[in-house]
């Protein structure tokens, strides 16, 4: 059993996956000799070359668009937005085209294919470097949208996203890079698009979170177990879409109280989704209102560092929500 | 163009010319029972490619069928002929019907898609297939495989990113793909004057390190030429072509466009002067190889495909109501869905 970080569980599935399959290719800004801003693709490109570790021209819509035209002529690209934040100008290529391409043509054109994106705040990286943007996307059928946040979990979903047969959406908290450390097995596993994963037991109320969100929300979920005596369940989503609504409705049952948190802005975040489908599906179950706590209704995460902390779901701000549905 | 001494239409022989003219001839009278069919309610919407047969038989006859990848342009209708859809097919889609081969009637009319020819997904968005084609030749050349990809569009589409990024990357690989720019000159009713302050379309190669040309577009056989440098070059890795087809549209954007808004009957009847098959049939006489029997022969020929693909066409069923929710994604053992009938979980 290695004990990785994030980021090293993201380059060594990297790694794995281009030896695995001849093709697969790396393709975006500073990829290649200079390994990624982040150094996610450190060594692939000694290892494997020009032709299989692209370093494209700064160009967001195009570096989708291309990797989508690999996509059908045989290749399985794995592309990289150095930032979320700068995603946008792909937003056509992704959602009119490599999400509606196997729909328009009847399934005669799929396209497979990972985006992996680093999002989220805690680096001072301001409103252009921060953002969350992952609700975009769970809006639009076709796409696939992926957010593990421990080294186990990225080197199981990545090794099950590079064989499945459509885009895919890969998020990767980029303050939890170097911060999150984990074990992760040293047999071979995938993890399941659309299952979620109970990260801590409890009795007394359900929380759902993922990315940055997820890890402070068990450092709260300790804190009051140690110090209130209040154990919550903490689910971790992985996966936004499929959403496993299987694991939160039976964590549900059990607790009847159910708390949603994301460093996504709170109003039309993925959270808001997952509190309908309770409200209409598990409302007899309900001891509580559905509680979401979601990023401030700002444009982008501030950057001085008391702001960014404002805005940040922090274990804190969500130990507070957590008493507040416990006490309901 | 340069001078030669020979032409690539020159080998061109007398059955593939009139092979040339029995497309045109078709697309177009495909392409006119089209618009019947709209004003008489039996199609929502149509959009044409009258007046732009030409270069899209030229593009056709000058491609690898089957082999060489292709982006079409929404109007391409004569190229996708030749490589393989039919009248009955064209027909189908336009009603969106059981049986339409482009998208199983989910898309509109003439966002054709039919992969045994390769003829790739178009989509509404213009100019989005030009990166995408960038990308299909790069995969072809990391492959070694002497694919070439074409990718069609209209003038309107070069004013888009898309544009600027897909000849780029062309340019910075030298990939093999031919981008073929059919100017009318209109952008539904925007006048090419005010899409761009260049002359021409492909002057903007200069600007990624590739080749430019601009052809008549209404003159098949100087197309064809063009087309086939264009895309020999590309398989022999000599690098991107940027070709502009000069050409027209003599009836309005789409049957929902109203054109006399925005230009003038004088200017409209003076290019049907320059239609496409009115030229090249002055060619065929000049070479003995068309007549007035001749021309009736065709027309007749093309006459009974059209009745028949419209014949046929009505008589198919819609789509099953349930196929609508069908495909969104791929079967995968990897995937797991919690609940049935809901697209996100």
């Amino acid at each position: 059993m290695a004990i990785k970080t994030n980021l090293q569980a993201v380059r060594d599935t990297l790694m794995e996956i281009m030896e695995r399959y001849d093709n697969v290719v790396v393709m975006g800004e500073d990829v290649g000799p200079r390994g990624g801003v982040f150094q996610a693709t450190r060594g692939l490109y000694d290892r494997f070359g020009p032709d299989r570790v692209i370093d494209t021209p700064l160009a967001e819509l195009s570096i989708v668009a291309v990797a989508i035209g690999m996509a059908l002529n045989g290749y399985h690209p794995i592309a990289e937005i150095q930032f979320a934040d700068f995603i946008f100008p792909a937003f056509n290529q992704i959602v009119n085209e490599a999400a509606r391409y196997r729909y328009r043509s009847n399934g005669a054109w799929p396209v497979p294919l990972i985006i992996r994106a680093p999002y989220g705040g805690g680096v001072s990286g301001g409103l252009y470097h921060s953002q969350s943007v992952e609700a975009f996307f769970t809006h639009v059928p076709g796409l696939y949208v992926l957010a593990p946040s421990t080294p186990k979990d990225i080197v199981g979903l990545l090794r099950a996203a590079v064989q499945v047969p459509d885009p895919v959406l890969f998020f990767e908290h980029k303050r939890l890079y170097g911060l999150v450390k984990g074990e992760v097995p040293d047999d071979y596993y995938e993890i399941r698009l659309g299952e979620a994963d109970i990260k801590r037991r409890g009795d007394d109320i359900t929380v759902v979170a993922y990315g940055l969100a997820l890890h402070e929300a068990i450092k709260a979920a300790d804190k009051l177990s140690e110090q209130e005596g209040i154990e919550a369940e903490i689910i971790d989503l992985r996966s936004l879409v499929p959403l496993d609504l299987d694991t939160i409705y039976e964590s549900l049952r059990k607790t009847g109280k159910i708390l949603i948190v994301h460093e996504d802005n709170q109003t039309g975040g993925w959270g808001a989704e997952i509190a309908a489908r309770i409200a209409e599906e598990m409302f007899d179950w309900l001891d509580a209102p559905v509680m979401r706590l979601g990023g401030p209704d700002v444009p982008a995460v501030p950057y001085a560092p008391p702001l960014e902390r404002w805005f940040l779901p922090l274990a804190d701000k969500i130990a507070g929500k957590m008493r507040e549905l416990a006490e309901y | 163009m340069t001078k030669r001494q020979k032409r690539p239409s020159d080998e061109l022989s007398d059955e593939q010319l009139l092979e040339m003219y029995y497309y045109m001839v078709l697309s177009r009278k495909l392409d006119e029972r089209m618009w019947i069919l709209n004003r008489q309610g039996k199609a929502s919407f149509h959009i044409s490619g009258i007046g732009h047969e030409a270069i899209q038989v030229a593009q056709g006859f000058a491609m690898r069928k089957g082999h060489d990848w292709y982006f079409p342009h929404y109007r391409d209708i004569a190229t996708c002929l030749i490589l393989g859809v039919t009248p009955r097919h064209m027909m189908l889609a336009l009603m969106g019907k059981e049986g339409d081969i482009f998208s199983r009637g989910r898309q509109m009319p003439e966002h054709f898609s039919y992969k045994p020819a390769k003829i790739v997904s178009v989509s509404s968005p213009v100019a989005t297939a030009i990166p995408q084609a960038a990308g299909t030749a790069l995969a072809s050349k990391l492959q070694g495989k002497d694919e070439v990809t074409i990718v069609g569009f209209g003038e309107g589409a070069t004013s888009e990113g898309d544009f600027h990024e897909g000849l780029n990357w062309a340019g910075i690989h030298k990939l093999p793909i031919v981008f073929v720019c059919q100017n009318n000159q209109y952008a539904i009713s925007v006048h090419v004057s005010k899409q761009m302050a260049v002359e021409n379309v492909a002057d903007r190669a200069v600007a990624y390190g590739i080749r430019g040309v601009v052809v008549d577009g209404n003159d098949v056989l100087a197309s064809y030429d063009v087309m086939k440098e264009a895309i020999d070059r590309a398989r022999r890795g000599e690098g991107p072509t940027l070709v502009e087809a000069k050409t027209y549209r003599p009836v309005p954007h789409s049957t929902a466009d109203d054109d006399r808004s925005y230009r003038s009957r004088e200017e409209v009847e003076a290019w049907k002067k320059r239609d496409p098959i009115l030229l090249f049939e002055k060619v065929l006489m000049e070479r003995g190889l068309l007549d007035e029997a001749k021309k009736q022969e065709v027309l007749d020929r093309v006459m009974a495909e059209v009745d028949d693909a419209v014949d046929y066409a009505l008589n198919q069923p819609y789509p099953p109501i349930e196929s609508a929710a069908e495909g969104v994604f791929g079967d995968s053992p990897l995937v797991k869905w919690s609940k049935k009938g809901t697209i996100n979980g």
